[in-house]
């Protein structure tokens, strides 16, 4: 009697938790996701939404909403020749940051992808600067841009400067190129991790075919690595872009802000969009939220225009560039196929000949490359 | 062996490039640069590329070693090249320093970036095991969403987000630091590529004939098995927080965090470059430790993330 009631509870309770097991598998799979959307609908996109209504209004800190001003906030913003300085100074410090840091980005990828000693310790060395905290940085790299620091003595020394003070201050290239040289310094090895894991995945047979058509490593570079690792570059020039016309910490520490610093520079010289953005909204400059709100709508714009300019340069440039090796991918197995059966028919030639062949020792190392190139890519997923 | 031999076989790019080989005498060992051993020129330039990396914080803890008048003489190098007892008086006085306190900026700073790091792994984990390895109505939408939602520059919505602040009554509060980066897009995704391909089905299925819930499941099966991309998600996160200077620079006033302490250093001990410099070295040193202590798993992570796209 006792067990059967037992029993009896027992199906109950499976029957009921069946019930809220299916309740469960519907339900549960949108509580996982909630969160993020609830973040982002709260942080992401209402500001986004949010960002028109304060573009078009009156609105300052204490006061808050004003008047519906229509465009004027925009046309005000636009007729500002501090947002123009602001905006030149931007476009040329990302160049000044960016060129340099692609291009040495790219060789040290270079560099690291090879059968290297001590691997880890080269790599992870190239990614300190990612870890410096970047007003650090921007304090540190001020000193050493500064009147008595490392550099500006140094040369005049050697007259290629002639100024008295520090020009990395006054001159408004030369402040470009300094806090150019920071950001080139944050990011250059991170990319070149990126860089170099893409390099790694480019089959190593393209290499020894070119190597046998006697290309040099230079051409080698040029002409096999660039045009195949084209996507991981699209994508390293397109974060390069939204990161890089959005400068602020480097520019604002530049001067190490102090009484009166961290505008940049006393005549402008180096003040960036968010720096200007910064001010507007939050500086001593003013307390005008509603303008600072379309300079914010105003860089959207920018990084976009810029980003989208610059995904089809990349494009363009790099497939001119990748012509001489741009195959597809049955193309390529074909030809290693045919190279393959050239080599067993001569094999089997110089076999019947009674001839020691050197295609013998290539094609029976063939299965330990293969395998090391597994590795590698073992390794980078690890 | 005959050029011939080989122009027959390779080509005749092969046999020039083979009579320039025989010519600086070096002989063909390897076609494959994975197993060919650098140079010494090679280690050479790496070795610079190794310096020019650390010696930013180096040359900061060398200013730090060094009194004002040490650092005035020192034109056009550094004042020292080792550091000296000056380095651990200077630390005292950055901690002792009266215009702002070094202790609660770490304190506050290490909050954030735990608590952000934490809360980023697991609702990114929970939200990649859902998108991964559960079907629902619109997860193709929603998931888009999320990528989508990666491609907006963060700076537009500060103004907005200052107004919200404001009326929240978080200005100068660690919850507007926080909250709204309690999770974000990228780690959804990250958590999701990964998961889709390190956790079997066969696992989740045996679970649920085994009677678990599905939350049970998460926390049992998904979570072990996304350990190693955790582990990473939160390094990044960690690292991001701790660094991020412009939208504390808006929200906060007295509360400092870490990086909002080197513009009050200037203002602090005007021209005592030493003391801004030593002030300077131990707000960046603390994830230099975090760094040599997971400066591997970084660089697997930094490399990961680029194949995966």
């Amino acid at each position: 009697m006792a067990h059967d009631a037992a029993r009896q509870r027992a199906t109950r309770r499976v029957g009921w938790g069946q019930r809220l097991s299916r309740w469960d598998l519907k339900i549960s799979p949108y509580l996982y996701v909630s969160p993020f959307f609830l973040l982002f609908a709260i942080f992401g996109a209402f500001p986004l939404l949010y960002n028109i209504v304060v573009a078009l209004h009156d609105w300052h800190r204490r006061a808050g909403m004003g008047e519906f001003v229509g465009f004027d906030n925009f046309s005000w913003v636009l007729e500002q020749p501090l947002f123009w300085r602001s905006l030149e100074n931007t476009l040329s410090i990302f160049l000044w940051g960016g060129i340099p840091q692609l291009v040495l980005a790219l060789l040290i990828a270079a560099i690291l992808d090879q059968n290297l000693r001590v691997k880890t310790f080269w790599r992870m060395s190239v990614l300190v600067p990612f870890v410096v905290m970047p007003v650090a940085t921007a304090m540190i790299f001020g000193q050493v841009f500064g009147q008595f620091g490392l550099l500006v003595p140094n040369l005049q020394e050697l007259g290629i400067l002639d100024h008295v003070a520090s020009p990395f201050f006054q001159d408004r290239l030369l402040s470009h190129m300094a806090i150019g040289s920071m950001i080139v310094f944050r990011w250059t090895g991170y990319n070149a991790l990126i860089l170099l894991a893409a390099m790694q995945a480019v089959p190593r047979e393209l290499y020894e075919a070119a190597t046998v058509d006697g290309a040099s490593r230079m051409r080698q570079f040029f002409s096999v690595t660039i045009p195949n690792i084209r996507p991981t570059m699209v994508f390293v020039i397109l974060t390069m872009t939204i990161g890089g016309l959005q400068v602020f910490d480097e520019a604002r520490m530049f001067d190490g802000g102090g009484t009166g610093g961290g505008k940049g520079g006393a005549d402008n010289q180096w003040t960036t969009v968010v720096l200007y953005l910064y001010e507007l909204g939050f500086g001593d400059w003013q307390d005008r939220l509603g303008q600072a709100a379309a300079v914010g709508w105003i860089l959207a714009l920018i990084i976009g225009v810029v980003s989208i300019g610059n995904f089809l340069l990349t494009r363009s440039i790099s497939s001119s560039s990748a012509k001489p090796s741009r195959v597809s991918k049955s193309q390529r197995n074909a030809v290693i196929a045919q190279a393959r059966a050239v080599a067993a028919e001569s094999e089997r030639k110089a076999r019947e000949a009674g001839v020691a062949t050197i295609i013998g020792r290539a094609t029976s190392t063939d299965d330990p490359r293969a395998a090391d190139v597994d590795q590698s890519k073992e390794g980078v997923n690890r | 062996m005959s050029t011939g031999y080989i122009e027959n076989v390779a080509g005749p790019g092969a046999v020039k490039y083979a009579q320039k080989r025989a010519a600086r005498g070096k002989p063909a060992r390897s076609y494959n640069p994975s197993s060919r051993r650098p140079g010494w020129f090679t280690y050479a330039v790496l070795a610079v590329i190794f310096v020019v990396s650390v010696f930013p914080l180096y040359a900061s803890a060398m200013y730090g070693s060094s009194t004002t008048q040490e650092i005035a003489r020192s034109v056009g190098t550094l004042p020292t090249w080792l550091p000296t007892l000056q380095l651990y008086e200077n630390f005292g006085e950055v901690l002792g320093a009266s215009q702002f306190n070094f202790w609660t900026a770490f304190l506050n700073s290490l909050l954030v970036a735990v608590s952000v790091s934490a809360a980023t792994v697991f609702f990114s984990t929970l939200a990649g095991f859902s998108f991964s390895k559960l079907t629902f109505r619109g997860r193709q939408v929603l998931y888009v969403t999320v990528i989508a939602s990666m491609a907006i520059p963060a700076q537009i919505g500060t103004i907005p987000m200052f107004i919200m602040m404001n009326d929240f009554g978080w200005i100068d509060s660690l919850l507007a630091l926080t909250v709204p980066s309690l999770v974000g897009a990228f780690g959804v995704f990250w958590m999701t590529q990964y998961l889709q391909e390190a956790l079997p089905f066969e696992l989740i299925e045996a679970a649920r004939v085994d009677g678990a819930s599905l939350y049970r499941t998460f926390w049992a099966i998904a979570m072990p098995a996304a350990r190693p991309a955790a582990a990473t998600l939160a390094l990044f996160t960690f690292v991001g927080s701790w660094n991020s200077f412009f939208w504390p620079s808006v929200v906060m006033r007295s509360q400092l965090t870490m990086p909002l302490i080197i513009p009050q250093l200037k203002g602090a001990f005007t021209s005592d470059t030493g003391l801004v410099m030593s002030g300077v070295f131990l707000v960046a040193a603390p994830l230099l430790i975090v760094f040599v202590l997971a400066g591997k798993q970084l660089v697997a992570g930094v490399m990961a993330g680029a194949v995966k796209g």
